[in-house]
């Protein structure tokens, strides 16, 4: 066995041999119990309750206002909005994340770390600001405001403008997960493939893809929950115009305003469920990643 | 390397197209913040972003984003700290759900604690007759941004707290240390930049957070109102030159969080002894 292995396996014993079975690392009894009473009323009052409630309160009146609230017209199309956002988001981030990772971590050029920091903005930027900056470019009063009026376009309040705000908050997700690991990876296999006659995209698809896929995969779930629920930046630039510039999150803030609290909750157990299933996948994803790299050391 | 020992294809594509989609999506639009900014004349600016009201938003986001990430600080490295080295049933469940705040969008998470924390809610109604009042107050804002900070510090610090070597643990014990002194001299010190990187990104995320909060803040006028809602505020009354001047103090504090946090990180890749 060798020692890459063996260090894999301790890592993936379960903690009671790891620590809590060697003396000088276990807790006394009394410290143990104090640490997991506090941490865990910490994690029940600020997420678990949170969650247990949303579903709570969508199915407080019963099945049939649950499914009117979600059958609602103006719910039906913030869905298909939501949705729409996010494929158009989604692929277009999918394609930048793996032309940024292949520019950064498979050539030297000057500059490098500081495009990955440019790469990671939007994400310190507030939601806010994402939003007002295409208003202060595309917006009745912005630089191409006059312009776009001209040839009745638009984009501020109306659907490119939620589609845009998107696409910049949801920006560095798959460009974040897959640099570190591409990096870590080195360029040797891909540049064996080169020289043994694979073409450019023979090498990217049958060595770097199979590769990097389930840290790919994460990014693009990652992804994919912010796009479906990005609220401050969207909802600068929606308008919130109902049945029509209105996305899942924004629906859900109109009900709440107009006290339709079973109906805004309805709305937002959709979300919740696809923020657990988002959960449950990154979950799958880390299990299989951690299985790939054992099995890897074995072989 | 020069360009011509160059192995593999595509630098220039991949590279161009790269830099094109960055300056398009985010440089170029964050630059129209400074100079619709840099465009307005400096008194009418100051008097934008001095105002009594705005500096009220700014002591409390800072005020609260602080408090914020310091209770995650705190509470995070216990809930870590479970994690990590205590088994205990529904362990896999806790940590999965950590990532909640991650993936849940702020509008939820908004109505959700909201509702937990009126008065009339599951913990609202036992902290009301104590003469507490969490929602719809500064205290709301609180209690947001602790839902929205937790993962960032517990996700910094445990790939640490893993990776830490217990035989420095069982060094300290053999030469007679107490477990206390042993956690606090030699775990806690090697935690400490991941801690402090923690903290800085749950506090870059308190400051600019505005879906979670609105809903539970009440947004009282210098009581309990965010600066990403005074630039929403400006918006409403079409105020465009009053809603830049604010969103251009924002981005310069997101730069200067975002080049402390990059110092932090890069502290912590240095002061983890790397694995052979």
């Amino acid at each position: 066995m060798s020692g890459a292995t063996s260090q894999l396996a301790a890592h993936l014993s379960s903690s009671l041999t790891r620590f809590e079975g060697r003396l000088a690392t276990r807790d006394s009894g009394l410290v143990k119990t104090a640490v997991l009473a506090v941490s865990l009323a910490f994690f029940a009052v600020f997420i678990f309750l949170p969650l247990v409630l949303v579903f709570a309160e969508a199915f407080r009146k019963g099945w049939d206002t649950y499914i009117a609230a979600l059958a609602d017209p103006d719910a039906v199309s913030a869905i298909r909005l939501t949705l729409l956002a996010a494929a158009i988001a989604v692929p277009l981030n999918l394609v930048f994340g793996i032309s940024a990772a292949w520019a950064i971590a498979r050539f030297e050029f000057r500059g490098r770390q500081f495009l990955i920091t440019l790469i990671d903005l939007p994400f310190s930027v507030s939601p806010v600001v994402a939003g007002l900056v295409y208003v202060l470019i595309f917006g009745a009063h912005g630089w191409f405001g006059s312009w776009l009026q001209a040839y009745d376009i638009d984009i501020i309040f109306a659907v490119p403008g939620i589609v845009l705000a998107t696409i910049f908050v949801t920006f560095p997700f798959v460009a974040r997960e897959l640099i570190p690991l591409m990096q870590s990876q080195g360029r040797e296999e891909e540049e064996a493939a080169i020289i043994l006659g694979a073409s450019g995209w023979q090498t990217f698809w049958r060595v770097t893809l199979p590769n990097v896929k389930w840290a790919l995969l994460y990014g693009v779930i990652l992804c994919n929950a912010r796009a479906m629920g990005e609220f401050g930046a969207v909802s600068v630039v929606s308008g919130h115009i109902r049945g029509e510039t209105n996305t899942m999150p924004l629906h859900v803030e109109i009900l709440y305003n107009e006290y339709q609290f079973a109906a805004a909750f309805a709305v937002a157990s959709l979300l919740a469920l696809l923020a657990l299933v988002t959960l449950a996948l990154k979950a799958y994803v880390e299990w299989q990643a951690a299985r790939n790299v054992a099995k890897d050391s074995e072989g | 390397m020069s360009g011509a020992n160059r192995v593999l294809p595509g630098f220039g594509l991949s590279l161009g197209y790269t830099l094109a989609y960055l300056s398009l999506i985010v440089l170029i639009p964050l630059s129209a913040v400074f100079v619709k900014a840099a465009a307005m004349d400096f008194e009418r600016f100051w008097s934008v972003v001095a105002s009594e009201r705005v500096v009220a938003t700014y002591k409390l986001s800072f005020g609260m984003s602080l408090l914020a990430a310091s209770i995650n600080v705190v509470f995070g490295l216990l809930l870590t700290w479970a994690i990590v080295r205590y088994s205990f049933p529904g362990k896999k469940i806790v940590d999965a759900l950590i990532d909640l705040p991650f993936a849940l969008p702020t509008a939820v998470a908004g109505i959700a604690l909201t509702a937990l924390y009126a008065p009339n809610g599951w913990i609202g109604q036992i902290l009301e007759p104590l003469g507490i009042k969490i929602a719809f107050g500064p205290y709301g804002v609180l209690v947001a941004l602790i839902f929205i900070g937790v993962p960032f510090v517990v996700r910094t610090v445990q790939p640490i707290l893993e990776d830490f070597d217990a035989g420095f643990e069982e060094a300290a014990a053999s030469l007679g240390a107490t477990r206390w002194q042993t956690v606090r001299r030699v775990v806690f010190p090697a935690l400490l930049p991941a801690l402090l990187t923690g903290f800085a990104l749950a506090f870059a995320r308190g400051v600019g957070e505005y879906g979670s909060v609105i809903f539970i803040a009440g947004n009282i006028p210098f009581v309990s109102e965010i600066t990403p809602l005074m630039i929403i505020t400006r918006l409403e009354e079409f105020d465009y030159q009053g809603a830049t001047a604010i969103a251009s103090v924002m981005l310069v504090i997101s730069f200067v969080l975002l080049l402390v946090i990059n110092l932090l990180q890069g502290w912590v890749a240095r002061s983890t002894p790397r694995a052979i």
